[in-house]
């Protein structure tokens, strides 16, 4: 029986993450952004049916950058993953920090035990209620989690989108119309090009709402804010 | 991907079966006692368990003019007495539909919120919400998942109204207890008191009822079950206990305000009083 070529540790690492991220920069980027009333999920996607901002609970959404197949997985597990611990506990015992630490685990375990790797970055927001902190976590195919403050940027080309956005920041909370104008010029800026209406996704996470908080835009409400 | 522990890995959008399937323990129904034939005693034994549990009595729905009524009395009894004055049987399932419930309170509670994590659940997975008839299906399997338990007397009893946003109608669905589903076209009622309510109805019913009336109509047929049937709740003017309903239409589902409620008994009790 032959040997298997030995491949240090470090080295395999290496490609595995290379890999992940070229696969990650092909997509485009998606922005979760604080506003005044809760936070804006904005992506650049032409199609209207496959989406990459979804609801997963009364005050939590899900957004994921890469491979459609793979965040989508995610997403599903994730909202089983809400709607057990509503159903078993309570509605308010479901929180971002416990879902985006089963992502966490899952895609670390993957990334280190999985040939391939997962080509995903995801994003995990909770929108605050009753004086606390709006929650943002950004998750990476290696299973590193980051507590963002007030926006977040995944997919290709996110460090350039978060360079405008943090260059055009605000001292307070934006509208909700201010806000996905700058979401918009930021995506445009970086992809170079004008990005019609009819091609942007973009939910919110409105704590002005009653019961679930989700809600997405249709085009309709998109160019009327865009106006 | 592999299966981890933290996200099991699970394919289609009920939440009823991912439940049966990994977490078996939590749901309604004891699928490990069907299999098992009890011993007399032992039955013998329980059945006298089942009778001192919690029932709700009467629920019933009716059509109107712009979709339908869904109310229910505040009684639940033990046997011959009574375990609860205040329990709502009237559960607002999604933004269009309301389930009434009548059987063993603990079960048919957990049914109705199983139900709205199932609905709520399925409509996030796959981005749309079921239809009408699709919401009345899938709460039928559930009433079918729920036979073994029937055999140990624990009967649930489920009475379901939605709004079909493509018809433009709210449309009523009674189940027996294998699941089987069953249209109604104007109105009905189950549960201890059922007979004598869907008796009123049938007397004061009429097509395109104004919304007024159909509560009218719909919290008469429960102050003459309560009038009959020693289960059912009538309203308690000592305590300010009364019957509730939800209206369910295309504007969603809108609870009955309370002092609605206590007026119409009042004009009820008034017409009735013996001077």
């Amino acid at each position: 029986m032959p040997l298997p070529y030995y491949v240090s540790p470090e080295q395999m690492m290496q490609d595995k993450a290379e890999y992940a991220r070229k696969g990650i920069a092909k997509g485009r980027s998606i922005i979760a952004l604080e506003y005044n009333d809760g936070i804006l999920l904005a992506a650049d996607n032409p199609s209207t049916s496959l989406h990459k901002v979804s609801e997963v609970y009364d005050r939590i959404a899900f957004a994921g950058a890469g491979k459609y197949s793979e965040f989508e997985h995610l997403r599903k597990a994730g909202i089983r993953h809400a709607d057990l611990t509503g159903y078993m506990y309570s509605r308010e015992d479901v929180s971002a920090r416990t879902l985006s630490n089963a992502y966490s685990q899952s895609l670390g375990t993957a990334f280190s035990t999985d040939v391939k790797p997962l080509e995903v970055e995801i994003l995990v927001v909770q929108v605050s209620a009753n004086g606390q902190a709006s929650e943002i976590y950004r998750i990476s195919f290696d299973g590193s989690i980051v507590d963002e403050k007030n926006f977040a940027v995944i997919g290709g080309r996110s460090e350039a989108v978060q360079q405008y956005l943090r260059e055009h920041a605000t001292t307070q909370p934006a509208t909700l119309k201010e806000s996905l104008k700058r979401c918009l010029a930021a995506l445009e800026q970086v992809a170079g090009q004008k990005i019609p209406s009819e091609n942007l996704e973009v939910a919110v996470l409105d704590r002005t709402r009653v019961g679930r908080k989700f809600k997405r835009l249709s085009s309709i409400d998109i160019s009327q804010l865009l106006t | 991907m592999k299966n981890s522990s933290f996200l099991p890995y699970h394919d289609g959008p009920s939440f009823f079966d991912f439940l049966n399937k990994h977490h078996p323990e939590l749901t309604p129904c004891l699928n490990d006692m069907s299999g098992k034939r009890m011993t007399t005693s032992q039955e013998v034994s329980l059945s006298g368990i089942i009778s001192s549990l919690p029932h709700g009595t009467t629920v019933l729905a009716l059509k109107y003019q712009d979709g339908a009524i869904i109310a229910g009395d505040r009684r639940a009894t033990e046997g011959f007495q009574i375990a609860d004055r205040r329990i709502e049987k009237v559960f607002r399932i999604d933004d269009y539909s309301a389930m009434a419930i009548a059987g063993a309170a603990g079960p048919c509670i957990e049914m109705a919120k199983l139900f709205q994590t199932e609905l709520e659940h399925y409509e996030k997975l796959e981005g749309v919400q079921l239809s009408c008839e699709g919401k009345a299906n899938k709460l039928g399997q559930m009433v079918k998942a729920n036979l073994p338990m029937v055999f140990q007397g624990l009967v649930v009893m489920p009475l379901y109204v939605g709004y079909d946003l493509k018809r433009k109608e709210g449309r009523i669905f009674k189940y027996d207890i294998t699941g089987g589903r069953y249209e109604e076209s104007d109105h009905h009622s189950i549960g201890s008191g059922g007979k004598d309510a869907r008796n009123t109805m049938r007397e004061h019913y009429r097509l395109g009822l104004p919304e007024d009336e159909a509560i009218r109509v719909g919290l008469l047929a429960l102050y003459n079950a309560a009038d009959e049937d020693v289960g059912t709740g009538g309203p308690d003017l000592v305590r300010g206990i009364y019957p509730t309903a939800k209206i369910v239409n295309q504007d969603g589902i809108t609870d009955v305000p309370e002092e609605r409620v206590r007026v119409l008994f009042e004009t009820m009790i008034a017409q009735r009083r013996r001077t």
